[in-house]
């Protein structure tokens, strides 16, 4: 803590690049608890790399409240935020674990988190080389992406060939590196948990819309309250330890053959969705949290 | 307060506590506007920014 800080001076910088409903529950969260924040629009900002930490924490204060809808200009942002002093939820190290699916699932998996089965590849024969261990039907992700974009069920042989063919296509690095999962036998939603530090602050079901196979909120997912089981709480918060902790959206399956599994845990956390299903104060939780960084 | 669309000239609602940034979208077209709001308080509607293939949580 620096001299002189407490809940009361300091100033937290919400910093966005879009406002969408989280961002007033956010503000709307530390105004009634007469919480000072900075709004910065990321878009309009030129950080000088070189400069100090007065200069930097005047223009975004600190704690800083990372909610940049792109992922890119979040995390580096976040990256020069961090390397002068500021203080940032989530931190550069979460939000990179986080945005990538593989390396998600690869943090998850070495501190002992249930994950679906995953593999990856690096070519179209690589591809087929994974899908005779995995079968059919998989699915196929992009390691970096929300809200279920360009995601893919490779039913057969053809069209794996057909959309693995439109992925090289695509002059993206990224897009050439190929996540593929063992289709999970589930019911039609997943569980998304909200985690705020080391408490799990709520939990919905999210149903996949009548027309589509993904439960993405942003997809026209339709969220649901969901209890919070011992078993569901104990696998959120090792997740959101697992990759770091702070403010953390966890998404799990419920597998009929093992139980919860992980899928992904998201970092910039869109609740939304979640918040029709609970009275819990979510929004008022993260502020909480943030506010309660410069303490700890 | 009301707002006249960039676009088609439709009539766009925009609430007194709009905040600066905030996206309004045209209920007669559809294109999604981003609110400014210039140093005189007057309301400004800008196209919003086109979702990126990096955008999301």
């Amino acid at each position: 803590m620096r001299i002189g800080e407490s809940e009361m001076t300091i100033e937290i910088g919400l910093v966005y690049d879009r406002i969408r409903w989280e961002e007033k529950q956010l503000l709307k969260a530390a105004q009634d608890r007469e919480i000072k924040v900075k709004m910065v629009d990321s878009r309009k900002e030129s950080v000088n790399l070189l400069s100090n930490y007065e200069e930097i924490s005047e223009t975004f204060g600190d704690p800083v409240l990372q909610r940049c809808i792109s992922y890119f200009r979040g995390l580096h942002l976040t990256a020069i935020l961090e390397s002068k002093g500021v203080r940032v939820v989530n931190s550069f190290d979460v939000s990179l674990k986080c945005g990538n699916k593989l390396f998600t699932t690869l943090t998850l998996s070495k501190a002992g988190v249930p994950v679906p089965e995953t593999m990856a590849a690096f070519t179209m024969d690589g591809v087929f080389k994974a899908l005779n261990d995995l079968g059919y039907p998989a699915v196929l992700k992009p390691v970096v992406g929300s809200w279920g974009r360009l995601m893919a069920i490779l039913k057969d042989k053809e069209t794996t060939q057909a959309i693995i063919e439109l992925r090289e296509k695509i002059n993206n690095a990224l897009l050439q590196i190929y996540y593929v999962q063992k289709w999970v036998d589930r019911p039609p939603r997943d569980i998304r948990v909200v985690v705020v530090g080391d408490e799990v602050v709520a939990a919905s079901y999210r149903y996949s819309p009548v027309d589509d196979w993904r439960t993405n909120v942003a997809r026209g997912g339709k969220s649901e309250a969901c209890p919070i089981t011992p078993e569901l709480e104990e696998v959120a918060l090792k997740a959101a330890e697992a990759v770091g902790g702070g403010v953390l959206a966890v998404d799990c399956m419920e597998s009929r053959e093992k139980g919860l599994l992980v899928h992904e845990v998201n970092n910039t956390v869109e609740f939304r969705g979640l918040a029709s299903t609970t009275n819990v104060d979510i929004a008022g939780k993260i502020i909480e949290y943030v506010a309660g960084v410069v303490k700890r | 307060m009301k707002a006249r669309c960039p676009e088609c000239d439709g009539e766009i609602e925009v609430y007194d506590d709009v905040i600066n940034g905030e996206i309004v979208t045209c209920p007669e077209c559809g294109m999604d506007f981003e609110v400014v709001i210039e140093e005189k308080g007057e309301i400004k509607l800008v196209p919003a920014e086109v979702e990126g293939e990096d955008w999301g949580e």
